[in-house]
């Protein structure tokens, strides 16, 4: 047998990840379960997203022209601290009730199982964002032709906030006040995608072509999905270990 | 029998606190007076013989402190990380120590950067903070280190601290071309660098041979702020070796 053909029991393994009940399908459904069960905890960003994008009208000013240019980065705004405000919860229950340990044990690869965790995790928080945005950009006189821009920009770029969110979340889980400095971990880490996000909405208001921020937060998306379960994963060994 | 060793000698001896607080006691001397030379030097030269600037006057002397400051705050990131891998890969005290000693360095040397920033931008550009990408990649980068201090202080056991802090120093040094690149596209105002490795300065030689000797200052100046927290780190974990109580007894 040559030495590149992988051996009988590494292809049962890839098979087994790949299939349904396997560990990336399995964390999937028990994360959707759980969040299900805890149906509060699903619609408390969202209202978040929705109170924040109410103070700038109050607070600034409700002119439509004024609200008009600002829209964009508003909404983007409000996304990303409801993402924010919802990270800390991500590993804390199952830092708490020993499950995380278990994972951590298992002979299941930990990239999928995190992987799996987060995908769950943007499925419950950016992707009802995404489809709530052009609501709060009616709300904010957003032009009809940046909605497109605003729900492709956070359907691409809601999913990397999550994943590099996860990697703040991981590191503070072993801490009892992690709210704070999860914040201050992670925001720095966010504003490329909060420039490029924004920048798309506003080129798709101007009439500007959409193609190259959306490529430019794909690309971003890319990276974080490839890099950001591995340094996730190792911030969880050193919490639990610590 | 003896394992083959692939990386050079004093690279394991690095790893000894008490060889480690040997060779900078050594070592801090030669640097300090290096530092001491090269900054006065540096100094006087730029502000008293180096020609003034022909469209910004005088004013332009700050160029002096706010670049090798830049430099230098993107260096001791790079170094940040750096020792922070070599902690996590090869579980080395010494560079568990570098690694939290840069972050405070860093974070002043990041200050340092962004207030002479200021005090140039108000004669050049008429304010004290404009919204641009140099700057603003500054700014991230000074946030970056504070929060890397921030999850240091938060965490008590030093080792979890240690790999906990340099995770995210990886993660950052991933994100720095990124921010780096965003802000660039974003909105530009600062002029280009001053100094490329690749290519000859656009000023004339009276004004970079300072800037040049400046620089090398600062980075002398940062070994020896370096050696100094690290000799007192090292003291202080180690306070219960041997050899630290026989220092100390002296």
């Amino acid at each position: 047998m040559s030495d590149s053909m992988p051996n009988r029991p590494e292809v049962d393994a890839m098979i087994t990840e790949c299939r349904v009940d396997g560990p990336f399908w399995g964390a999937l459904k028990r994360e959707l379960l759980l969040s299900y069960r805890r149906k509060s905890d699903l619609v408390n960003p969202l209202i978040f997203f929705l109170m924040v994008a109410t103070l700038f009208p109050l607070g600034v000013s409700p002119d439509p022209t004024f609200l008009a240019d600002v829209a964009p980065g508003v909404v983007w705004v409000a996304a990303l601290l409801a993402t924010l405000l919802s990270m800390d919860s991500l590993f804390r229950s199952d830092f708490e009730d020993g499950t995380l340990e278990q994972i951590l044990l298992s002979p299941q690869p930990l990239y999928l199982v995190v992987l799996a965790k987060v995908l769950g995790h943007w499925m419950l928080t950016g992707l009802p964002l995404t489809i709530l945005a052009p609501l709060l950009g009616v709300m904010l006189f957003l032009p009809s032709d940046g909605m497109w821009g605003l729900v492709l920009s956070l359907l691409l770029g809601t999913p990397t906030l999550s994943l590099v969110g996860a990697i703040g979340a991981a590191l503070t889980v072993g801490l009892r006040k992690g709210g704070v400095l999860i914040s201050l971990l992670v925001l720095p880490l966010y504003i490329p995608v909060l420039i490029f996000g924004s920048a798309a909405v506003q080129g798709a208001v101007t009439g500007l072509p959409l193609g190259g921020y959306l490529a430019i937060l794909g690309a971003m998306l890319s990276l974080g999905l490839v890099l950001a379960p591995l340094a996730i994963g190792a911030a969880l060994r050193i919490s639990v270990s610590g | 029998m003896a394992e083959k060793k692939w990386m050079p000698r004093w690279f394991y001896q690095l790893a000894s606190p008490r060889w480690c607080y040997d060779i900078t006691g050594k070592l801090l001397p030669i640097f300090a007076i290096a530092a001491l030379l090269t900054l006065v030097v540096g100094t006087v030269w730029a502000l008293a013989f180096a020609p003034a600037d022909y469209q910004q006057g005088n004013s332009f002397r700050i160029i002096y402190i706010h670049v090798p400051a830049s430099i230098l705050a993107q260096s001791c990131y790079m170094l940040m990380a750096v020792a922070g891998a070599i902690g996590l890969i090869w579980k080395m005290k010494i560079a568990d120590m570098v690694a939290k000693c840069c972050a405070p360095i860093g974070a002043s040397i990041a200050i340092l950067s962004l207030a002479t920033g200021a005090i140039w931008g108000k004669p050049t550009w008429g304010s004290w903070w404009v919204w641009d990408a140099r700057l603003t990649s500054m700014l991230i980068l000074f946030f970056l280190y504070l929060g890397i201090i921030a999850l240091n202080s938060a965490i008590e056991s030093e080792r979890t601290a240690a790999q906990s802090t340099a995770v995210l120093a990886l993660v950052g040094l991933v994100n720095i071309p990124i921010i780096k690149y965003s802000v660039d596209w974003w909105n530009t105002l600062h002029q280009p660098a001053t100094f490329t490795l690749t290519e000859r300065p656009a000023m004339p030689s009276e004004m970079w041979l300072p800037l040049l000797v400046m620089v090398i200052g600062f980075y002398c100046f940062f070994a020896v702020a370096m050696m100094l927290r690290l000799r007192n780190e090292i003291i202080q974990r180690e306070r219960r070796s041997s050899w630290v109580r026989a220092l100390m007894a002296n």
